[in-house]
């Protein structure tokens, strides 16, 4: 085994000074009842077998797959400066900055990264980014709870991707939260009703935009009249897509959340995510995280801090607003050479190319018999359709023929068996699309 | 250092002057000298009804947060806005300028120290 911490000698070292003889005296005051029988850990594995097992592993995957699967993770370009510059051992480092102003450059970097998020959504404050886009989600509601003080119900939007309102259930299993789910309206949110469902207990109303099902709406109105309620507004988006949408900002919101993978992270198997987390200078004291502030020394130089930590739980201890003191540092890093890599301009063009092209690709599948768009109203660069068979079918169909069909939103939606969500970025080339319209027509 | 006599002290350090059936809350100027500079204030929202001993919100300085306590029971009638701007306000004039609330009492206030008991507390804690 090549990894080896300490030898034995130095294991040895180390219990004359304790001054016990060995490991197992260091355990003594643990019943031998109540320790783990084993560790139910296999044998050790030389490096050669090691990466053969894994390789083995990894070919278990389907790869070189042209896919259209979105569902609130998308394939975009990522600039091959990103990898470069995060690779450097400066950034590359599992090091939280626990003395965090001798961390300069740290500090600067997740600083630019919050301007470039208030920036891209029109909002005034940013913290250092969670975990990912559901995390997000979860710690806005919960600032919402904490800022509403009596006020316990949380209205959301069905149209609110299916996999963060997993995720809230989970989290607020045990928390005195009522979360009121809206349903949606042949993939769209219903504004009345959301409405209608904020009352004198709603701490905030939780809407989605692009929704689940790809498409977009104003939720101006919304926000307004939860205002007028003295409830809050909530937000998630497609970081990417707001360089050409109405923004959070423009709309009023709160607090705007983000699952921001969109920003130069690969789709790696599910993670690591970037959860971006935004509100209005009035929701500061609320928001959870780091937040880093740019200030000067006595001599008049620039520095950067982290600001406003009597949120954090080292300070406030139970009566912490926020609980997380750890960030993405890393994929956030990333998230900022991407949008500094690209610039506005770019970002806009990301996002007019890939709607460019699902707007191809729905004028091309609903020219098959049987295939329509699941509503009207506009979308971005994803888009539901009806089949008329069952989605799963036509995924695995297709799936032997090297194409990933879209996500079926049957799997968290009743009644939608024959939907299908199918997304675009600037990625797919008009001939994969025509591919792939043809294989689908071929099998229905 | 000298505590207004005209007012009433709790132990957690804040001070509170009865005029009729009203009274205003404040923190002391030990308080505030404890926490330091004070960067930011929150307060109940007018028309809360509030127990003795209840949170009536935080006080936040460079270095702390401390929730702050309710000396008597009674309604919020007014909430010194100026310190939402100018939270510094409670260092500079802790007993004037610096107030946090006015209420209408409820009941009798109990068990508040007098000055000299306050400045007696204040010199233990100090040590």
């Amino acid at each position: 085994m090549p990894y080896t911490p300490h030898t034995a000698e130095e294991t040895q070292a180390m219990l004359d000074v304790i001054g016990v003889r060995t490991i197992e005296d260091l355990f003594a005051d643990i019943p031998a009842d109540m320790r783990p029988k084993s560790f139910d850990l296999p044998q050790g594995l030389s490096e050669m077998e090691t990466c053969a097992y894994f390789e083995q592993l990894a070919g278990k995957n389907k790869t070189g797959l042209v896919s259209f699967l979105g569902a609130g993770f998308y394939n975009h370009y990522i600039p091959k400066a990103i990898d470069n510059i995060v690779g450097r051992g400066e950034f590359y480092t599992a090091y939280t900055p626990y003395q965090p102003e001798s961390s300069q450059g740290t500090l600067q970097a997740i600083f630019e990264f919050q301007t470039a998020v208030c920036n891209l959504l029109e909002m005034d404050v940013a913290n250092a980014s969670v975990y990912d886009g559901g995390t997000a989600i979860f710690e806005a509601m919960m600032m919402a709870v904490r800022a509403g003080r009596k006020r316990k119900k949380i209205v959301i939007d069905e149209s609110v991707n299916p996999i963060y309102r997993v995720m809230l259930d989970t989290y607020t299993d045990n928390i005195d939260i009522d979360i009121v789910v809206v349903p949606h309206t042949e993939g769209l949110s219903n504004v009345d009703a959301l409405k209608a469902a904020i009352d004198a207990d709603c701490a905030a109303v939780v809407v989605q935009n692009p929704n689940f099902f790809g498409n977009v709406q104003d939720f101006t109105d919304l926000f307004e009249h939860a205002h007028a309620n003295k409830a809050l507004g909530i937000i998630s988006v497609y970081p990417v897509m707001q360089s050409v949408m109405k923004t959070p900002g423009e709309m009023g919101a709160d607090i705007a959340v983000a699952e921001a993978q969109s920003l130069g992270q690969p789709l790696s198997f599910g993670g690591p995510y970037l959860g971006v987390m935004s509100c209005t200078k009035k929701m500061i004291r609320q928001i959870p995280g780091r937040i880093v502030g740019r200030t000067e020394d006595v001599d008049g130089k620039t520095g950067y801090v982290l600001t406003l930590q009597a949120r954090e739980q080292h300070i406030r201890r139970a009566k912490a607003t926020s609980n997380i003191c750890s960030n993405q540092a890393l994929c956030a890093l990333r998230a900022l050479i991407h949008m500094s890599l690209l610039g506005p301009e770019g970002l806009i063009r990301t996002a007019e190319l890939s709607m460019e092209r699902a707007h191809y690709l729905a004028d091309r599948l609903t020219m098959i018999d049987g295939v329509e768009l699941l509503n009207d109203a506009p979308f971005g660069n994803e888009f539901a359709i009806r089949l008329p068979i069952n989605a799963e079918e036509a995924i695995e169909a297709l799936m032997d023929k090297g194409f990933v069909t879209g996500f079926p939103a049957g799997r968290y939606y009743e009644g939608m068996d024959n939907v299908l969500l199918v997304a675009c970025t600037e990625l797919h080339s008009f001939e994969q699309i025509g591919v792939f319209t043809e294989l689908l027509g071929g099998i229905l | 250092m000298a505590y207004p006599e005209n007012l009433l002290y709790s132990k957690s350090h804040e001070w509170t002057k009865i005029e009729g059936e009203e009274a205003i809350i404040g923190i002391t100027s030990f308080a505030q000298e404890q926490l330091g500079d004070i960067t930011f204030v929150e307060l109940p929202e007018v028309g809360d009804t509030l127990e003795v001993g209840d949170e009536m919100g935080s006080i936040e300085s460079v270095k702390a947060a401390s929730e702050l306590y309710i000396p008597v029971s009674g309604e919020v009638i007014a909430i010194n806005e100026d310190l939402e701007d100018a939270p510094e306000k409670v260092n500079e004039s802790p007993f004037e300028g610096g107030w946090l609330i006015k209420v209408k009492l409820s009941e009798e206030p109990k068990g508040l120290l007098s000055a000299s008991e306050y400045a007696e507390l204040v010199a233990n804690e100090a040590h």
